[in-house]
């Protein structure tokens, strides 16, 4: 059992933990560990926390794993059902208010302690370009003009980012930053899982740009790894 | 004290039959044909924006011909459902079978009790990677129809589906089942059309195998 905030006992359920996304050139680079933790102990090794919402934008997560994926799931459907219906898609804009939203619905179970909060990356086809936005448990919608982090490891995250991060960085010196940045996370976070290369654990790296989500093979992120690994301290 | 009017069933039905048929034939007709990427839906329709085909599910389409506004609320019900059983189960789950039987009771429960029907003809298509193609035709009345190869829906049905009869081959390209379905057009109607709105499912697109295509692609 932990503690919770407000003195009421849960039993200790998966919770998801540093998850990035920032701008770039083209579009927006998203990546996240893929440790979820149950207090101390590793409740799962290989969890997935960025997900594609649908063809020009993706989200990720950090929480309570058990709820974010399952609003990952209904925040997809939503998404396509819109899509489908209408015959167009949502804005960017319109597709962070719903995911607000979806946030905010959550409030009761964020004041047992179960809170789910996620970042929002795509780009937006109308400005032709990348944009990332934040929330809090209220579902509070900020968007940000160069990164966002969420999840435990998210101020050292942030942190490392506010030196090493430069708006005009390729896509592929984004995806290297971003494996990077959840290594030095990880150093100092236990709850944020870094790349295990003897097992083959490497982060879910996505990258949006005009021409839509695309995901970082393993084999494209193993040398990352190895020179995030080799690098940092 | 006054009684309703008693109308004799078999009257009722043959009225509303006659009604329902009188609606769709002043409307235009709709195609689907198997090629060999999947299947091909091709109507003659001159806006670019009211849609007589649509997606419906990651490998399932949808079509109708007739009342736009009835077709329409077919089609967004059946989007509905498909996408909450997709959320509830899993993608898998969702199938054109499903579907076709729940429009089929739909639009027969209609036809029933309501005093005027709906004045629609609907399609609904399924691609499948073993090439078993799904091809569901449902008439105002609810009746369900299963068709293999080709179909063709809408007052001109018969002469279309005659003309694709002769003019239909067995893994025919995209730009063939086309040409194919324009000839059909062509002969049904007897004259040249005014704009066409072309879809496809083709397993070459991924999830979502749904795709509009736009007629100067293939030469149209």
């Amino acid at each position: 059992m932990i503690e919770i905030p407000s003195g009421v006992q849960v039993p200790a359920l998966p919770e998801g933990t540093t998850v990035l996304a920032m701008r770039y050139a083209d579009g927006v680079v998203m990546a996240g560990d893929r440790r979820a933790t149950e207090g101390y102990l590793v409740a799962h090794r290989r969890i997935r926390k960025v997900f594609p919402a649908d063809h020009y934008s993706a989200v990720a997560i950090a929480g309570t794993a058990g709820l974010a994926i399952d609003m990952v799931r209904l925040f997809q459907v939503e998404l396509e059902h819109y899509e489908k219906i209408e015959g167009v898609r949502l804005s960017l804009d319109g597709k962070a208010s719903f995911l607000a939203r979806l946030v905010r619905s959550q409030l009761p179970l964020a004041f047992q302690g179960l809170v789910v909060v996620p970042l929002f990356g795509g780009y937006d086809d109308r400005q032709e370009t990348g944009r990332v936005y934040s929330f809090d448990v209220v579902g509070g919608r900020y968007e940000e003009t160069d990164f966002g982090t969420t999840g435990s490891g998210s101020r050292l995250a942030k942190s490392y980012l506010r030196t090493a991060y430069d708006p005009g960085m390729s896509a592929e010196e984004a995806a290297e930053l971003s494996v990077k940045t959840l290594v030095a996370a990880s150093q100092e976070d236990t709850a944020t899982g870094g790349p295990d290369l003897t097992r083959g654990i490497l982060p879910n790296v996505v990258r949006i740009d005009s021409t839509g989500v695309t995901e970082y093979e393993d084999e494209t992120l193993i040398p990352y790894a190895q020179r995030a690994v080799e690098t940092i301290r | 004290m006054t009684f309703p009017l008693y109308v004799p069933p078999e009257q009722q039905v043959r009225e509303k039959t006659e009604f329902a048929r009188k609606g769709i034939a002043r409307g235009r007709s709709l195609v689907a044909v198997e090629y060999e990427g999947g299947v091909l839906m091709m109507a003659e329709n001159p806006s670019t924006a009211l849609h007589k085909i649509s997606e419906m599910y990651d490998r399932i389409a949808f079509a109708g011909v007739g009342k736009y506004n009835e077709f329409e609320t077919l089609r967004k019900a059946g989007i509905r459902q498909a996408d909450l059983m997709g959320y509830l189960y899993s993608r898998d789950d969702v199938t054109a079978m499903g579907l076709a039987t729940a429009f089929s009771q739909t639009l027969g429960m209609i036809f029933t009790r309501d005093p005027k029907p709906f004045e629609v003809e609907i399609l609904i298509t399924e691609i499948s990677p073993d090439r078993e193609h799904r091809l569901f035709r449902i008439s105002y009345d609810g009746t369900l129809y299963d068709e293999r190869r080709f179909v063709a829906i809408g007052g001109k049905a018969d002469q279309l589906t005659e003309a694709l009869g002769e003019l239909w081959r067995e893994g025919m390209t995209l730009a063939e089942a086309f040409t194919a379905c324009a000839e059909a057009f062509q002969r049904a109607e007897g004259r040249e059309s005014e704009g066409w709105e072309i879809a496809v499912l083709d397993q070459a697109n991924g999830r979502r195998a749904f795709r509009r295509v736009d007629p100067a692609e293939l030469g149209g």
